[in-house]
């Protein structure tokens, strides 16, 4: 079991937990503002962009070259950048901390 | 050769030049084919505009000389856009909630059952044209009944079968929704129309123009772009039955499947946008007020992104199409699109075993060096 935390860009932070899936669909089924995931998760919409928690960089680990190319277009783009549908959840996860990219 | 198969015409121009051009009407357009082009033509909507003076310039064919009603929000650009965009989404993100869903499944299952019934159907008029007709009372909150009126229009709004732009077509709709936007305007309910004459933006309320405008791209966007998918969708399964019975058997699969199945289709093949400044695209010189468009169709078979592109992998994990756009402007309707097909995968994995393709007539698209096939203008097919 995972615990993650993702902080929306109104700072109202919201606790979600899971054991499988992505952690765009633990932010989806909890409600989390400014994540959408509309292409449910292929990595094609890019609405599920969150800055990776500074100490949280390399359990959360980098983006797959793809992932990069649609994040390189993205306003908001940061070294700290992923798209939360290409982040697997398990008990590594545990604790991290997600700013909701907005 | 497989009937369902759509077969990448672009591969070529794609992999040695990275562009094509289109004649449309004397007016060229370079066409953008490769994944990575086309996505940073999308996002640099400064560069490649779509709000520009000249209304349905960026559609190709162009629109230019068979409406004079900009359409919204996709004929406007940022700042404005995010405006309209900001108004209209949350009516377009609708089909998410449960109730829309369970209406949605209703329609598509009583088609379904109608269609079971019968010895054979021709799928474009009498199943796509139906459902997308029906899904989209819902879409405007309107009565069920209304989808009859559309139906009776046929599958082309702007088109006929002698002409690409069928002037006397697209006046049909234009006065139709005209007659709408009044009938809102004196008796208010809760329908798309009534919510955007009663909406403002910067504390002004929305004209009659510019909700034509929304109506207008509600209308056109998603008419043969979701007939197409529909149709190409029943295609698909018929030659691919084992696709079906993984969905049956796997149903967590099936929002990828439906991702997968639009990549593969790309219902829409490209969209234009008008040059601003002197620039280049491929390495091609373009000059400011010339046209290019984004080729979704060949940016989706893009082999330097997609592992056997030109293949339906019904639960690929990674797939980052541009089938609903990219960027700024991607498509507003695709909520609704993407519930359409999810329900209508759900509804096949549950009542059909088998589907037998008894006919077909392929759906060419003619883009001078390119020929499409997007779909089909009819297929005839048993199901079982």
């Amino acid at each position: 079991m995972a615990k993650i935390t993702f902080i929306t860009t109104d700072n109202e932070h919201i606790v979600v937990e899971g054991e499988s899936g992505s952690a765009m669909e633990l932010a989806v089924q909890n409600g989390v503002q400014g994540i959408d995931g509309d292409c449910g998760g292929v990595c094609s919409c890019a609405t599920c962009h969150v800055h990776v928690a500074e100490g949280d960089v390399a359990k959360v680990g980098p983006a797959s070259e793809i992932e990069q190319d649609m994040l390189e277009l993205d306003d908001n783009v940061t070294e700290r950048s992923r798209l939360c549908c290409q982040i697997d959840v398990s008990d590594e996860l545990d604790g991290i901390v997600l700013h909701v990219a907005g | 050769m497989s009937k369902s198969a759509l077969p990448d015409p672009f591969q070529d121009a794609r992999n040695t030049k990275g562009f094509g051009t289109v004649n449309d009407q004397d007016d060229p357009v370079t066409m953008v084919l490769g994944l990575k082009d086309v996505r940073k033509c999308a996002h640099n909507w400064k560069t490649f505009q779509s709000g520009g003076e000249e209304v349905g310039r960026i559609v190709v064919p162009s629109e230019q000389a068979i409406r004079d009603t900009r359409q919204i929000p996709f004929e406007v650009d940022p700042p404005q856009h995010g405006d309209y965009r900001a108004l209209v989404e949350p009516w377009f993100k609708r089909p998410l909630e449960d109730e829309y869903k369970a209406r949605l499944a209703t329609i598509i299952d009583e088609l379904l059952d109608e269609v079971l019934a019968m010895d054979s159907v021709e799928v474009v008029e009498e199943f796509s044209l139906k459902l997308q007709s029906r899904a989209l009372t819902l879409l405007l909150n309107i009565p069920y009944q209304e989808a009859e009126v559309w139906i009776g229009w046929g599958t082309h709004v702007f088109r006929s079968d002698d002409t690409a732009l069928d002037a006397g077509k697209a006046n049909i709709l234009y006065d139709y929704i005209d007659q709408q936007i009044e009938k809102a305007s004196n008796q208010p309910g809760d329908d798309l129309y009534s919510v955007l004459l009663a909406s403002e933006i910067n504390g002004k309320k929305l004209t009659k123009e510019e909700v034509k405008g929304v109506m207008i791209l509600t209308f056109a966007g998603g008419r043969d772009t979701v007939i197409n998918a529909v149709t190409n969708t029943i295609a698909y399964f018929a030659e691919h039955p084992q696709s079906l019975a993984r969905i049956k058997a796997e149903p967590e699969i099936t929002g990828k499947a439906v991702e997968e199945l639009v990549r593969y289709f790309s219902p829409l093949t490209h969209m234009g946008r008008v040059v601003t400044e002197d620039t280049q695209v491929c390495e091609h010189a373009q000059k400011a007020q010339s046209r290019i468009s984004l080729c979704w169709a060949s940016a989706n078979r893009d082999e330097r992104v997609f592992e056997n592109a030109n293949e339906v992998v019904i639960d690929r994990k990674i797939n980052p199409h541009v089938a609903f756009g990219f960027a700024t402007h991607n498509c507003l309707g695709a909520t609704h699109a993407r519930q359409i097909l999810h329900i209508l995968l759900t509804a096949l994995a549950d009542k059909v075993t088998a589907i037998e393709i008894l006919d077909h007539t392929d759906n060419i698209e003619d883009w001078d060096e390119f020929k499409r096939k997007v779909g089909f203008d009819a297929l005839t097919v048993k199901f079982n």
